[in-house]
């Protein structure tokens, strides 16, 4: 860790050297993402917050140019998006790009997710890490949400009807909030212009956000799949360019499939209702959120209490706060969890599980299932997390990740 | 105190939606036959507007949807983009009368331009809905994007019809149709406000090809598919270059990627 505590850099360019010395931005950007010591035994999965990243950034960058161009208005709003799609050159391509960029933001940043629960990477020292890329999970969520109502098809109205009415369920000042949040009796365009202003800010706070998950992350290094710490140069590799380059490549690997949908099935993900201008007095056939939110649509339905099921399902993030403190395993990586690994996949097959169960009617088979599926998730998180802790036996730990790295380059 | 009314009755509307979806659903599960599968000329990822189809459906659509649909989205100097000059294009516009101000301040009409949007039959949304008993009929601008099933769903739809005197008994029961409803296989609930709009012969194409029904609808659908995504050949041309782009890059950062860490694995 020599070079990451060692002497300032000396830049030979005269200019950098000159601003350096009054602002030290070129000597942290070479500590922190050149020297930088990251353990040497990372797989695909540390790709993801990399791609994430390249996502919030692309996501900004589409959004402000689809801003020049649309009105937040309920009367003009459909017709905007329409003549962003069809009369400004490339407006098809910029709104295709931010329309699938959401979902691939979502897909990025739950395997990213994924890779932390499997691989322990919550645990100290990075409580704080795991909780600030929690908020970030909860801000994209509300950013996503708000930007699917910004197009006012039908889908845009009803989704937001639908979703601003749960806060109807919070006793005595429930119904006021409700009012409130929509600056009127009903959904409508005082809604929809403040969406698209808070549409525009929370992606700027996002970015505060993932500044912070950064600095936090800095502190102790990454995780590695391995989960131990690693105990000098031979564990680790300086960030660039061993990192960029592997970064930099599986960034491109997604950007393909990411362009795959934007280029040829870019409705494939949407709903065809919102294609048809929001109108208050016809319900569409089913009203289903965007697909990133099935998950917690199916726990909110799942229950049959209105308050019951906004409270779980705002509890099903909530819970991912004192993930921390609910594993009381000592081991982080479930490479060395030989039960609670499996659990962990069964997480992830429960989860698609209520994914499915969202975008269906609930009815048939697919109530039951949604509760079963929504009292495991608790269960697993509750429950399962602090038990298995204290009686799994871990498999032992390698004595360092130089020497695991090394046993199965000769295996 | 009204406005309190109607809030609340959307607010049950949204309660109610579920219910209501699952209904719907349910019909549409059990008693919908497959949609049809047609080859359209604008499929896949090499695919292409076939612009005399196109150009025949805009035949058609002129001649018989545009007497109740509206296409509002579209320009008349969008036609030219179907293959059609620019003086097709503004002999067609100038067929139209759209309101307009004189010099003066007082309202005439003027013979359409190419920079007009093309004309709605009705004059609002209230005119369009009191002519056609009560509903309005749906712009069709982007109606191939906002039905499930897409260009399939509408040829299907306009090919979907089938006479009174061709159901069976268990049909007219089960959906409650008289004589005076229209029938049809694809839309949910099997009865459609809108009358068989298309018939062999129906219109003469100036081409010379047979105005079958299968051909005028096939025709209508490509024109369709066209105004609802009219970007969808330079999409396609351009997808096709990213992604080769992408994947050469790729290639290149994974060798890259390997040769760095030659000595690390």
């Amino acid at each position: 860790m020599a070079s990451s505590h060692g002497a300032p850099p000396v830049f030979n360019n005269k200019v950098i050297a000159w601003i350096d010395h009054r602002l030290p931005i070129f000597s942290y950007i070479e500590k922190e993402y050149h020297t930088f010591p990251t353990p040497r035994n990372f797989n695909y999965f540390w790709n993801f917050g990399a791609i994430a990243t390249v996502m919030l950034v692309l996501m900004i960058a589409t959004g402000v140019v689809l801003a020049t161009n649309y009105q937040p208005n309920a009367e003009l709003a459909f017709n905007s998006v329409e003549r962003i799609m069809r009369d400004v050159p490339s407006g098809w391509l910029i709104r295709y790009l931010h329309m699938n960029g959401a979902s691939f933001f979502f897909i990025a940043v739950y395997i990213h997710i994924f890779r932390g629960l499997y691989y322990g990477s919550y645990k100290a020292p990075r409580e704080l890490l795991w909780i600030l890329g929690v908020v970030i999970l909860l801000l994209m969520m509300a950013t996503a949400f708000m930007g699917y109502v910004l197009p006012w098809g039908q889908m845009s109205f009803w989704g937001a009807t639908v979703i601003t009415n749960l806060f109807s369920a919070i006793p005595v000042v429930g119904d006021s909030i409700v009012t409130w949040l929509w600056g009127g009796f009903a959904v409508d365009n005082p809604t929809l212009n403040r969406f698209f202003a808070l549409h525009y800010l929370l992606p700027f706070i996002i970015v505060a956000v993932v500044a912070l998950h950064v600095v936090a992350l800095h502190v102790h290094g990454s995780n590695n799949p391995l989960g131990i710490d690693p105990k000098g140069p031979q564990d680790t590799v300086p960030f660039h360019p061993y990192y960029t380059m592997k970064d930099g490549f599986g960034v491109v690997c997604f950007l393909i499939v990411y362009a795959l949908f934007v280029f040829f099935m870019p409705n494939t993900l949407g709903d065809v209702a919102n294609y048809i201008p929001a109108n208050p007095l016809v319900t569409p056939n089913e009203i289903v959120p965007e697909w990133y939110f099935l998950p917690f649509y199916a726990i909110l339905r799942a229950i049959p209490d209105k308050l019951g099921g906004v409270i779980c399902m705002f509890g099903a993030i909530a819970v991912l706060f004192a993930l921390p403190w609910l594993d009381t395993s000592r081991v982080r990586s479930c490479t060395f969890r030989p039960i609670y690994k499996w659990f962990v996949l069964l997480l992830v097959a429960d989860v698609i599980l209520l994914g499915i169960c969202g975008a269906h009617p609930p009815e048939g088979w697919y109530v039951p299932a949604s509760r079963l599926a929504t009292v495991y998730y608790f269960f697993h998180f509750l429950i399962l997390l602090p038990v298995l802790g204290k009686i799994e036996r871990p498999l032992p730990l390698p004595s360092s990740i130089a020497e695991a790295v090394l046993k199965k380059k000769a295996g | 105190m009204s406005i309190k009314l109607s809030m609340q009755r959307l607010i049950l509307a949204g309660a109610t939606a579920f219910a209501l979806s699952a209904g719907a659903a349910a019909i549409a599960a059990e008693d919908m036959p497959p949609l049809p599968h047609h080859e359209w000329s604008f499929q896949g990822p090499f695919g292409t507007y076939d612009r005399a189809a196109a150009q025949r459906g805009f035949q058609v659509y002129k001649e018989v949807c545009s007497a109740c649909h509206s296409m509002n989205l579209l320009y008349y100097r969008n036609l030219t983009e179907l293959g059609l000059t620019e003086d097709q294009a503004k002999a067609i516009a100038a067929e139209v009368q759209v309101p307009a101000l004189s010099d003066d301040g007082s309202p005439i009409e003027r013979p359409g331009r190419l920079s007009d949007h093309f004309k709605a039959p009705f004059p609002n949304e209230l005119a369009a809905a009191a002519a056609n008993g009560g509903k309005a009929p749906p712009d069709l601008s982007v109606i191939v994007k906002a039905r499930e099933g897409g260009p399939n769903y509408v040829y299907g739809i306009l090919t979907g019809y089938v006479p009174y005197d061709k159901l069976t008994p268990e049909q007219i029961k089960e959906f409650n149709v008289s004589k005076d409803d229209n029938f049809n296989l694809h839309f949910l609930g099997h009865r459609i406000a809108m009358p068989a709009p298309l018939a062999d012969d129906k219109v003469t194409y100036v081409d010379g090809t047979k105005a079958t029904l299968q051909q005028e609808a096939s025709d209508v659908v490509t024109f369709l598919a066209w105004a609802s995504e009219p970007h969808l050949e330079a999409r396609n041309r351009t997808g096709i270059r990213a992604i080769l782009f992408m994947l050469a890059l790729a290639g290149l950062m994974y060798a890259t990627k390997r040769a760095i860490w030659a000595d690390k694995h």
